[in-house]
């Protein structure tokens, strides 16, 4: 008994590799190959360049100088930074509070139809960018669309415009079209995050006398803060990432003179070019590497500030 | 029973895959590599055919790929050494680099390549015009397509000059009831090739002018530039409502309903609108400026053929090419694709009087081709985008026509040695 326990404690610590990479190594090996190496590799190819032979050349930080400092450079990619800010600003703004308003409606104790909403809402993020785009540039078009006529109906068609082709509107509508499309993502998250809380809480709030929207302030959006925040970040990177929807409604020129032109886009046209502008892989590689960062710095600010601070609550 | 009808139809299969077979090995099979999957239908139940009355021994197939797949996946099977034997050629850039890495065959001393004018193989020259790698298929041409019925309707009559053309627009614009002119600045391409490029070549006398660009004699700056922006600056009053909007598709449809009197075309679209637009058609050329005698007009090369190097059937292949330099070839693949020309000199007969009209346009005006295409968008800026958008802001009228010239060379000569002198 004794001489088969040691045997046990002897073989333990191979014992314990051989499970440790049964259990990480699949999801290790694919991550590494499907995640880190094109990650690093494309790290790598923005440090070449090519000479006038189209070989291969190591260039260094040679394409993110340029980029950061040639006018032709550094113009649209600084206007394209901007706007994209510009883009993840209104979610912040529109479509994170209003899927939190949903969510808390949605968790009222008696909502008819609450099923129905939640699908309905939802239903937009299902969608294809493609299919979203095309119904929102109909829907908007001075040629047929119907918003015009419903303006007019309730008088306020004087107010109608182009929007998707003025410098001016064309982004904030396209973010307003993706707003639509993804508010059902917080709005369920959070709803699910409300979902848990504990009946005393609001049931000792309720005898104490305080109404549903003091109940939703003080109590439940604080104890939510951290799906909030998951909500944030996720918004962030989705955000910083996004390409489908301006490429759907704009192409990839983002017209009407680059207004609606985000890192995606930006990287997209000069990866593989455009029309006669022949594709830059090495320059393409740097944007996309410069992209990570920003990515990679907004993800960390969010840990080291905002991540360590949050309290979760157990039920 | 039932088994011996089987064995039957496997011996008589049998039988036919061998003909077949020996058939195969006898004739010679070459492959032609294109983007332009919506001819394959042309290709293989007419261009084919009257190809193969000639040359019996020599079996041809036309195997597209997507457009947008095109560039990429040629490229990879030119690499593997399992591309096609005659291969379509984009023109300019794209194809010189597939000759640059000796993927297409010098075709110089092809049978038949003196039917074709100098500024139609410009497309697919090396820079010093010295080496010709791919045969001109075909060419499209700008001008202005008009609705004959609301012509007729409001008493016009077709305009010589720009300020019979401005004046015309006031017209119908005045009268109301119809949209003067179907564009919009919303895919930006329009602005640029059915604006820019359309009137441009009267300004800057084609080919003269886009040659002198690329010597550095002359600037985007100069006057025949600022003319021809500022003509497009006067366009928006004339576009529909909401043009800034517009798609390319909503243009077409504007003018396919009949709500549109006057749609900015290349030659190409005359296939759409002869299905979808129910009333008669005609067109006009580019008007002309105060005080010019000679016309030109845009007749892009856009589309051309040359020969892999990898390829087992060298021979065979230049005898399809040759056979493409005909006057046969000419007349049949212009009426199967009425507004995609040939462009060699051979009279033609076409059959669509659109067409007929675009083309007798070549009797009395001169050709050029797209001034940004050759050499001119290498760098960065490309040129070619730049006129896009510069082209769509002139029309929004948030850029000035002087400004946008002043742009357009200063884009120019950030990079183009030429112009940097």
């Amino acid at each position: 008994m004794v001489r088969a326990a040691a045997e046990m404690m002897r073989a333990r610590p191979r014992l314990r590799a051989a499970t440790l990479l049964f259990f990480v190594g699949p999801a290790f090996l694919i991550y590494g190959l499907f995640s880190v190496y094109p990650l690093a590799s494309t790290m790598v190819l923005s440090t070449y360049g090519t000479n006038a032979a189209g070989q291969p050349l190591f260039v260094g930080l040679g394409n993110f100088v340029t980029l950061l400092t040639d006018d032709s450079w550094s113009g649209p990619f600084w206007n394209a930074l901007q706007n994209n800010v510009v883009f993840f600003a209104i979610h912040m703004a529109v479509q994170n509070p209003v899927g939190i308003a949903l969510a808390g409606m949605l968790s009222l104790p008696r909502v008819t139809g609450r099923h129905a909403y939640r699908t309905v809402i939802f239903l937009p993020t299902m969608l294809s960018v493609v299919i979203v785009g095309f119904i929102w540039q109909l829907i908007l078009s001075p040629l047929w669309g119907v918003s015009e006529g419903i303006l007019e109906t309730i008088g306020l068609g004087h107010w109608f415009d182009p929007w998707l082709g003025q410098e001016t509107t064309a982004l904030i509508t396209l973010s307003l079209i993706s707003v639509w499309q993804f508010v059902g993502i917080p709005m369920i998250l959070i709803y699910a995050a409300l979902l848990n809380i504990p009946d005393d809480l609001t049931d000792a709030a309720q005898v104490d006398g305080i109404g549903h929207f003091r109940i939703f302030w003080h109590i439940k959006l604080p104890l939510i803060m951290p799906t909030v925040a998951l909500v944030s970040i996720l918004t962030y990177v989705g955000n910083f990432n996004a390409f489908d929807i301006v490429y759907a409604v704009k192409g990839a020129i983002a017209g009407p003179n680059f207004s609606t032109d985000i890192l995606g886009t930006f990287f997209y046209r000069t990866f593989f070019g455009f029309q006669l502008q022949q594709g830059n892989p090495t320059m393409g590689a740097a944007v996309a590497t410069v992209m990570f960062g920003v990515i990679l710095i907004g993800v960390m600010i969010y840990l080291f500030t905002v991540q360590r601070r949050l309290q979760r609550h157990a039920f | 029973m039932a088994r011996y009808r089987i064995q039957l139809v496997c011996l008589v299969l049998a039988g036919a895959a061998l003909l077949f077979a020996m058939d195969h090995a006898r004739a010679q099979t070459l492959r032609i590599e294109s983007w332009r999957s919506d001819d394959r239908e042309i290709w293989t139940n007419i261009i084919l055919p009257a190809f193969a009355r000639h040359h019996p021994d020599i079996n041809i197939t036309f195997t597209p790929t997507a457009p947008t797949e095109f560039n990429a996946s040629l490229n990879a099977r030119l690499a593997g050494g399992t591309a096609g034997d005659l291969i379509t050629c984009r023109p300019f850039d794209a194809a010189l680099a597939l000759h640059t890495q000796g993927h297409l065959a010098v075709l110089d001393d092809l049978p038949g390549m003196e039917h074709f004018p100098a500024v139609a193989k410009s497309a697919w020259q090396t820079d010093d015009g010295k080496t010709t790698f791919c045969l001109p298929m075909a060419s499209v041409i700008h001008g202005f397509i008009y609705s004959k019925e609301a012509f007729e309707e409001l008493g016009l009559s077709v305009p010589e000059t720009e300020e019979a053309f401005f004046k015309l627009l006031d017209t119908i614009k005045s009268k109301g009831g119809y949209t003067p002119m179907a564009m919009g600045t919303s895919d930006q391409w329009e602005a640029a090739t059915m604006g820019f490029q359309n009137i441009g070549p009267n300004h800057w006398k084609g080919e003269a002018g886009r040659q002198a660009l690329i010597a550095g004699t002359a600037k985007l700056s100069d006057p025949p530039y600022v003319a021809t922006l500022a003509h497009l600056a006067r366009w928006g009053a004339y576009l529909g409502r909401g043009y800034k909007a517009q798609s390319y598709a909503d243009s077409q449809t504007l003018f396919s309903l009949g709500r549109a009197v006057i749609y900015p075309a290349g030659s190409w679209d005359i296939t759409t609108f002869r299905s979808q637009a129910p009333f008669e058609l005609g067109a006009f050329r580019p008007p002309l400026p105060a005080g010019a005698t000679e016309c030109y007009i845009s007749d892009h090369t856009d589309i051309g053929i040359g020969i892999n190097t990898a390829s087992k059937h060298q021979d065979a292949a230049r005898k399809f090419l040759t056979w493409m330099t005909t006057p046969e070839f000419a007349t049949l693949f212009a009426n199967a694709l009425p507004g995609f020309f040939p462009l060699s000199t051979h009279k033609i007969a076409l059959e669509d009087p659109l067409a007929q009209e675009f083309i007798s346009w070549r009797q009395t005006c001169k050709s050029t081709i797209r001034n940004a295409y050759q050499i001119l968008s290498r760098g960065t800026p490309n040129l070619d985008a730049e006129i896009w958008n510069v082209s769509a802001q002139v029309i929004n009228g948030t850029m000035t026509p002087s400004d946008a010239a002043a742009r357009l060379q200063a884009g120019l000569e950030k990079w183009y040695g030429p112009q940097q002198k």
